[in-house]
């Protein structure tokens, strides 16, 4: 009985010492650093394509630290927090890291539509902005509504439509899509539900019929899904899938003898882990590029001197270094400290708060001439946010993997503004009745 | 030493009634509670409001409601997550829709609605016990889930499924920061446990608990099982109502389906495993203990100064937090809230046991 006591008591001040660290303040920062806080997930079922991502994010701003010496001086320190894809462990993380460094997180990048839907609510009140590179709400592009939110290079709206129009482009015109076919397998989620409002209006227009076949998290289980593919037989199946829920696809479609090439990832569901295990199955699969595709560029000439000859990277192997989502952590590093830089040149090269990172976001200038000398040239097209347009440039491509590697196989596409941009208004217009929001631009001084 | 109820005698019916019939309890609970509302504004952080406070006090109401259903009555439910989002959208859509009702009213009405659901998921328990009974809710969790996912009246017809909530007032007062929301919210939990307490160790409580103990003996003498497991199903199935609009208003602010998925009903179970089944106080317990012990441990290698990769502070995250729930599960299988009644037990011997 004695003994009992004792561990239960022992157990009750470990307990006590482990919940006492809970109110413990952040370790002091350096004057002079910018605090970028990182919501990673390297565990969990979306781990595959959350590591290589984390991995970019932390290798750009290495590079900044170890090449520049920081942004116009500016130290970059990050932290990372691991909310494996869940919505409230990302709040959790958010809310941990956002007051450290001497002026609080710059901004979040969510990798998550969940988090990004949560963190929309907060972003106003704590002065923090958003990035959401690709993801997030369709109708945040609207920055006189969403005045924190941020998803540069292109939303899922516009991620459907450049999908459309590629097949609309393989059936030789828009006219010849009446009567086709078109089924939308999506993960069970709002990162999922995005672009059905986009197929619903284009079918609308075109008189295409579109099937809409929900999967649920995290998508291991689609047989249901398949079989009701292989009795419809639609012309075209678009995947709007996250981590293992895409290769299951893949995989599914191969069992079921559904053509690959008829089947059109969104940017999220094109990237090497995707296709990898479904092997030779997966050969002929499309999917949107967030205007990259694979390879190494420019810019891995000073990864590899600055960063992994001096075993200071973070992937594993410097070849996962020209893979999709590892590019596209670099991209979305790269963006951020452009920002940050922009708000600096007003504000003055010293750290920024998330308001005048925010103001340096909307006036984000990145020009052609400006990527070449960052060594993302080919990768992207320039980017001119402004409070109207918080995407900042509408384009993609599409890629397909030809069982070793992904080649691009369309030219630039250009989403088309004449029908994204009144839905836009009108989802933007409800939002902000909802939350008796005055739309209006932010004016930062 | 200390708690010892020597002298205190009690002279009346009501003194040997009360809630809390030893002084030292007494001073304690209103001790705390001054803590609770005074002390805690003056040094808490906003991190500690919104990811400690907050989210442990919801999650207590609704570990007191399937206790009460559970714990106290005996009905084995996994259909909490559902209930708490039938709370959550019935508050959403009479916000949405009555704009200019009063917010407690919100939270009243989002309890009747998942009272209602609650009955009528609770019928199948006249038939059904254990772990039968178990399947069923958890049929109305998928159910519910499927409802809130596909239904598009449910969500405002939202293109993505999530719906956010606006600005919430309470008498012209906004409650905006996190020391509001907490204040609120603990106001919500200190009504909503003291009814709950009261509701237990009266007639209702008694019915449960003889239902609980043998259904056959209870109905030989003289309690009816359709009132004792339907009420249970209805008080049980409010007060995770009113705590899933608490969670989905004051915690979340915009939320999917997801968020009240079977784990969360899990998530609860558990809480009142561990806290300890047929007690109030094991229901706050338990929802600390799940609450706190993940993101306590997540923070631990850099409260010790530690560096260690992410992805291997979260693996030793989920070990460990096993280990723990095992380990106290096999020191205390009744719960925390035996532990505390144990150390009870000492006081009064301390400091000369015999």
């Amino acid at each position: 009985m004695i003994g009992k006591t004792l561990t239960a008591r022992h157990a009750g001040i470990a307990l006590a010492a482990l919940l006492g660290g809970l109110a413990m303040a952040a370790p002091a920062l350096a004057q002079n650093e910018q605090f970028i806080p990182m919501l990673v997930y390297r565990t969990g079922a979306y781990a595959p394509n959350g590591v290589p991502f984390a991995n970019g994010l932390a290798d750009y701003y290495n590079l900044v630290n170890e090449r520049d010496g920081g942004i116009n001086g500016v130290k970059i320190v990050f932290e990372e927090c691991d909310t494996g894809y869940a919505t409230d462990r990302g709040v959790e993380c958010y809310e941990r890291l956002k007051g450290k460094g001497p002026t609080g997180a710059a901004y979040v990048i969510p990798l998550s539509t969940g988090i990004t839907f949560a963190l929309t609510e907060k972003a106003p009140i704590d002065k923090i902005p958003i990035i959401s590179m690709g993801y997030g709400r369709s109708e945040s592009r609207d920055g006189s509504v969403f005045q924190w939110n941020f998803p540069l290079l292109g939303t899922y709206w516009t991620a459907a439509d450049i999908i459309l129009q590629f097949i609309a482009d393989q059936e030789r015109g828009w006219d010849k899509m009446k009567g086709k076919r078109i089924a939308l397998v999506y993960h069970d989620s709002p990162y999922g539900k995005e672009p059905i409002a986009l197929l619903q209006k284009r079918a609308q227009m075109h008189g295409f019929e579109t099937m809409f076949l929900p999967v649920t998290h995290p998508g291991v289980e689609q047989k249901a899904t398949w079989l009701q593919i292989r009795q419809n037989r639609p012309d075209y199946v678009l995947l709007w899938g996250w981590g293992v829920m895409n290769s299951t696809a893949i995989k599914e479609a191969v069992a079921v003898g559904y053509p690959r090439e008829k089947m059109y990832g969104v940017w999220w569901s094109g990237a090497e882990q995707d296709v990898r295990p479904a092997e030779e199955g997966a050969k002929g699969y499309n999917s949107a590029a967030l205007q990259h595709t694979a390879g190494q560029f420019q810019l891995h000439q000073d990864l590899k001197k600055y960063l992994y000859d001096k075993g200071k990277g973070y992937a594993a192997k410097w070849d996962e270094t020209g893979e999709i989502l590892y590019i596209r952590g670099l991209i979305n590093a790269m963006l951020g400290v452009e920002a940050i830089r922009t708000a600096q040149e007003k504000f003055g090269k010293k750290p920024m708060t998330g308001e005048q990172v925010r103001w340096g976001l909307e006036n984000l200038n990145v020009t052609a001439d400006r990527l070449k000398q960052l060594g993302f040239e080919n990768e992207l097209k320039p980017i001119k946010v402004s409070c109207e347009d918080h995407e900042g440039t509408r384009m993609g491509r599409i890629q397909t993997w030809d069982g070793k590697k992904w080649n691009v196989a369309s030219d630039w596409i250009t989403s088309d503004d004449s029908v994204i941009a009144p839905m836009v208004k009108e989802a933007a217009a409800k939002y902000a009745a909802e939350k008796n929001i005055t739309p209006g631009c932010l004016v930062t001084n | 030493m200390l708690y010892r109820e020597v002298g205190q005698y009690k002279t009346s019916y009501e003194a040997d009634q009360a809630i809390f019939p030893i002084a030292q309890d007494r001073w304690f609970v209103v001790g705390l509670l001054a803590f609770g509302f005074l002390v805690v504004p003056l040094f808490a952080g906003q991190y500690f409001y919104t990811e400690v406070l907050i989210p442990v006090l919801i999650l207590s109401i609704a570990a007191i409601g399937l206790n009460i259903l559970t714990g106290y009555c005996g009905q084995l439910s996994l259909g909490s997550g559902g209930f708490m989002a039938v709370g959550a959208y019935a508050a959403y859509n009479l916000a949405l829709r009555l704009p200019q009702t009063n917010i407690i009213l919100v939270f009243l009405f989002a309890g009747v609605m998942a009272m209602l659901v609650g009955l009528l998921f609770g019928l199948p328990s006249l038939r059904i016990k254990g772990f039968y009974l178990a399947v069923a809710t958890l049929a109305s969790q998928f159910f519910l889930e499927w409802a809130f996912a596909r239904v598009k009246w449910f969500t405002n017809y939202a293109p993505s499924g999530s719906v956010a909530v606006s600005r919430i007032e309470l008498f012209g007062i906004p409650i905006d920061t996190p020391a509001k929301t907490y204040i609120f919210v603990l106001a919500m939990t200190v009504v909503l446990a003291l009814a709950a307490k009261n509701l237990v160790r009266g007639r209702l409580g008694r019915m449960w608990m003889a239902i609980r103990d043998m259904d056959i003996a209870a109905e030989i003498i003289g309690i009816r099982p359709l009132q004792a497991k339907l009420s249970a199903f209805a008080v049980s199935s409010f007060y995770i109502g009113v705590a899933g609009a608490l969670w989905g208003f004051l915690r979340l602010g915009s939320w999917e389906p997801l968020a009240f998925d079977v784990n969360r009903s899990f998530q609860v179970l558990f809480m009142i495993i561990i806290g300890g089944l047929g007690t109030i106080l094991g229901s706050f317990l338990g929802a600390a203990f799940i609450v706190l012990i993940p993101i306590s441990l997540n923070q631990l290698p850099a409260w010790l100064g530690i560096s260690m990769s992410t992805a291997a502070i979260s693996h030793i995250e989920f070990m460990l937090f096993g280990a723990i729930i095992v380990f106290f599960l096999i020191a205390e299988p009744h719960g925390l809230a035996r532990l505390w009644a144990i150390a009870k037990e000492k006081l009064r011997l301390w400091p000369f046991p015999y």
